[in-house]
């Protein structure tokens, strides 16, 4: 018996912001909940079931909080399950979501990744204490800049190929309402003229620290006859580990990431990411990760990724345009940074995404990583259903 | 989906107070080992990877990645990780079989509560507003329950001397077992609960491996067929809850279809005697059901991974040949607050 088809038929975000001090941890999640099933014209006694994810309970300091957060989701009397798998949290929540549609085991899932980072500080939070990391390391910066510095050296890639994917994710962010920063003022010049943080990541080219939430409706193909809007269907899914550190790893384009990306593609039938593929939203915390990924998810040559930066492809006019939304550079509540990406290539395919949408998006990829380098979620959604 | 799933193999550390001489990745590598020798898989042969865990008991963000060590995830692998208890990874492990992505997957879970004060640990996970600044404790809301038991005319402190004097006596067959044999109930830890009640605090490690149909009758002569498997969660707040009673358990259990037959055995993940009672109760097991063998949680109860171990308890009976109908239980949160419900079945002998 074949898996059922999973559509997304509802989409909902907070406004992400440094810190949300006007509502509780239980107000931000249900806000984004409320806004998905609005969205797909649905009420909480639509659904079956709820998978929450979110990234360290240190960074809001309760620890398991979907137990306290059973009410506020509507989840009393129904299963409930929580995800963690750092930073690809987002994604691989989303993917577990749509697990139990596709095994039909529930019609309908609220699927929905959160981070409240202004009740902590996330920097420290991520900086283990000794025994645990050697005392050298500040933060998720200090842990990628190096691998940054490995993919120039190995790519010969100029020195400002950075600062034009932040100058342009920070463009992209003014035409998303959703998104932390806007910043009407930006120039390229600014980027490059920002203190440096990370050598050579810049403070410009680092992702904020936010508050907020993002949630879906996942659904069977019963459901998404009934949705009020054009579904974005499932074509492919997968997540793929690998160990934070051994001899032989690639930390600059890791073998789980290729892995994974493979997997995807061999579902949805991509032959050629870079001609079948119209629009992406990739997990890109520092700047430079926009190059390295477009060569660990095949979108072009070892080496050969920056290039496309330069040239243009991947504005939002580009033939190939990426983090339309701004990306994790313009809004990083780090629980729910992933599955923001699975939503914004849903909103695309949908044709819902406003002004950043892409004419005429097909095809999007939705793409998380985390830890060092290690864990990977990944989703290809389209405008028609899979055996269309 | 009516593709067929089954536990076929279980191992386990043996609980202790501490494993302070351990790291978590050595604690859980003999169990990773072991419970793939039972089966003759490799890691590189395993479709899917799901386990349990909490950053909180460690202490440090992202515990579970170091564990992915133990598990030698390389080449990549397919893998995913609840915070919760691993009852909870096995069924994410089990949704991935039914949708025909894998054939086989392993579920692990590991717990280390000695590096810290449970009982202050576990007043985290309260509502972060009104309750957890008030710092009670996980004992004291137990007791709370007991009492309110006890006020309904549902148990007694005898009653619940019988349920601690019965588990760990029944757990000096379980090598495993932490808190064994002649336990005096002691005093009051919290008034109705006496430290007998009560679970001992300790270190442990579980995994299971899951089969889908003929792979499962290939890696194990009788395989424990997960007939049903569901969870419910409940309400948050105490005060809006009847603690004497568990519609969310009683609920799983009837999506999972246990009360369509009766079981002959099952293993309830009660840490506390008067938690026995209540469960019970919304299970409707009579005194012909043979309730914890093991010993249960009262004989050792490694947090996160309690839950897999009554899983995988019941499904090694089945194994044994020593049940035919077993229910699991799990549960997390406080004065259980969420429950899930697993019948397992073996092919008729």
């Amino acid at each position: 018996m074949s898996k059922e088809p999973v559509a997304v038929v509802g989409i909902g975000q907070t406004k992400h912001v440094a810190a949300r001090r006007d509502v509780s941890i239980a107000g931000l999640v249900r806000e984004a909940a409320r806004r998905a099933l609005d969205d797909a014209e649905l009420t909480w006694a639509d659904v079956d079931a709820v998978v929450i994810g979110k990234a360290p309970d240190f960074f809001e300091g309760v620890m398991m909080p979907e137990l306290y957060l059973a009410d506020a989701l509507g989840a009393v009397g129904k299963p409930m399950l929580r995800v963690h798998t750092a930073g690809s949290v987002g994604g691989s929540t989303a993917l577990v979501a749509a697990g139990m549609v596709a095994a039909r085991v529930h019609g309908t899932v609220l699927t929905l990744a959160f981070e409240k980072q202004s009740e902590s500080n996330a920097m420290w939070g991520l900086s283990l204490p000794i025994p645990f990391q050697q005392p050298l390391l500040a933060g998720a910066g200090g842990f990628f800049a190096p691998h940054v510095r490995a993919y120039m050296r190995r790519s010969g890639a100029p020195d400002t190929i950075g600062s034009l994917v932040a100058y342009k994710d920070r463009r992209n962010a003014l035409k998303n309402p959703y998104a932390h920063l806007h910043e009407h003022d930006i120039t390229l010049e600014k980027v490059q003229a920002s203190p440096m943080l990370w050598d050579p990541i810049r403070y410009s080219e680092t992702c904020p620290s936010s508050d907020g939430a993002c949630a879906m409706i996942l659904t069977d193909r019963a459901g998404a006859a009934r949705a009020p809007r054009p579904p974005a269907w499932m074509l492919g899914g997968a997540m793929r580990s690998e160990p934070t550190l051994f001899a032989g790893k690639d930390a600059v384009s890791p073998q789980a990431g290729k892995d994974c990306a493979a997997d995807v593609y061999r579902q949805a039938g991509i032959a050629d990411p870079r001609r079948d593929i119209d629009a992406v939203e990739m997990y890109v915390p520092f700047s430079w990760y926009e190059p390295m990924w477009l060569e660990n998810l095949g979108f072009a040559a070892e080496g050969e990724g920056w290039k496309l930066t330069e040239a243009g492809v991947t504005e939002l006019d580009g033939d190939l345009p990426v983090n339309m939304s701004g990306g994790v550079l313009s809004a990083n509540p780090i629980g729910a940074s992933g599955m923001i990406r699975f939503a914004e290539a849903a909103l695309q395919v949908r044709g819902q995404a406003g002004e950043h949408q892409v004419d005429g998006a097909r095809r999007a990829l939705g793409h998380a990583y985390g830890g060092g380098s290690q864990f990977f979620s990944m989703w290809l959604v389209g405008s028609e259903p899979p055996d269309a | 989906m009516n593709r067929e799933i089954a536990v076929v193999a279980f191992a386990q550390t043996d609980h202790r107070r501490t494993s302070e001489d351990i790291s978590e990745v050595e604690m859980l590598m003999p169990v990773l080992h072991e419970v793939l020798a039972r089966t003759g898989l490799k890691t590189a042969d395993i479709g899917f990877t799901c386990s349990g865990s909490s950053d909180y008991l460690a202490g440090r963000a992202f515990s579970f990645t170091l564990a992915l060590d133990g598990v030698g995830a390389w080449p990549p692998i397919s893998e995913s990780h609840v915070e919760m208890d691993g009852a909870w990874a096995l069924y994410e492990a089990w949704t991935k079989l039914l949708t025909g992505d894998a054939d086989t997957a392993l579920v692990y879970s590991y717990g280390k509560s000695s590096p810290g004060p449970l009982r202050d640990v576990l007043t985290r996970q309260l509502d972060p507003y009104y309750v957890a600044p008030l710092w009670p404790d996980s004992v004291a809301l137990a007791a709370l329950q007991a009492q309110a038991l006890v006020d309904a005319g549902d148990t007694d402190e005898p009653a619940l001397a019988a349920v601690a004097a019965r588990s760990r006596a029944d757990a000096t067959a379980n090598s495993h077992a932490q808190l064994t044999g002649s336990v005096p109930q002691g005093e009051y830890l919290v008034r109705p609960l006496r430290t007998g009640d009560c679970p001992p605090i300790g270190d442990g490690a579980a995994a299971v491996i899951l089969a889908a149909g003929d792979r499962a009758r290939e890696l194990c002569e009788r395989p424990a067929w997960i007939r049903g498997i569901d969870h419910r969660i409940e309400a948050h707040g105490l005060g809006v809850r009847d603690l004497t009673d568990s519609p969310s358990t009683r609920l799983a259990a009837e999506k999972a279809g246990a009360f369509q037959r009766p079981v002959d055995t099952a293993e309830l993940h009660a840490p506390f005697t008067s938690q026995e009672v209540v469960l019970r109760k919304a299970l409707k097991l009579d005194d012909g059901v043979r309730v914890n063998p093991s010993g249960g949680a009262l004989a050792a109860n490694p947090v996160m991974a309690a839950g897999l171990i009554r899983v995988g308890e019941a499904a090694a009976r089945i194994h044994r040949g020593e049940a035919d109908r077993a229910l699991a239980h799990a549960t997390s949160g406080p004065c259980l607050q969420q429950n899930l419900v697993a019948v397992l079945e073996g092919d008729p002998r």
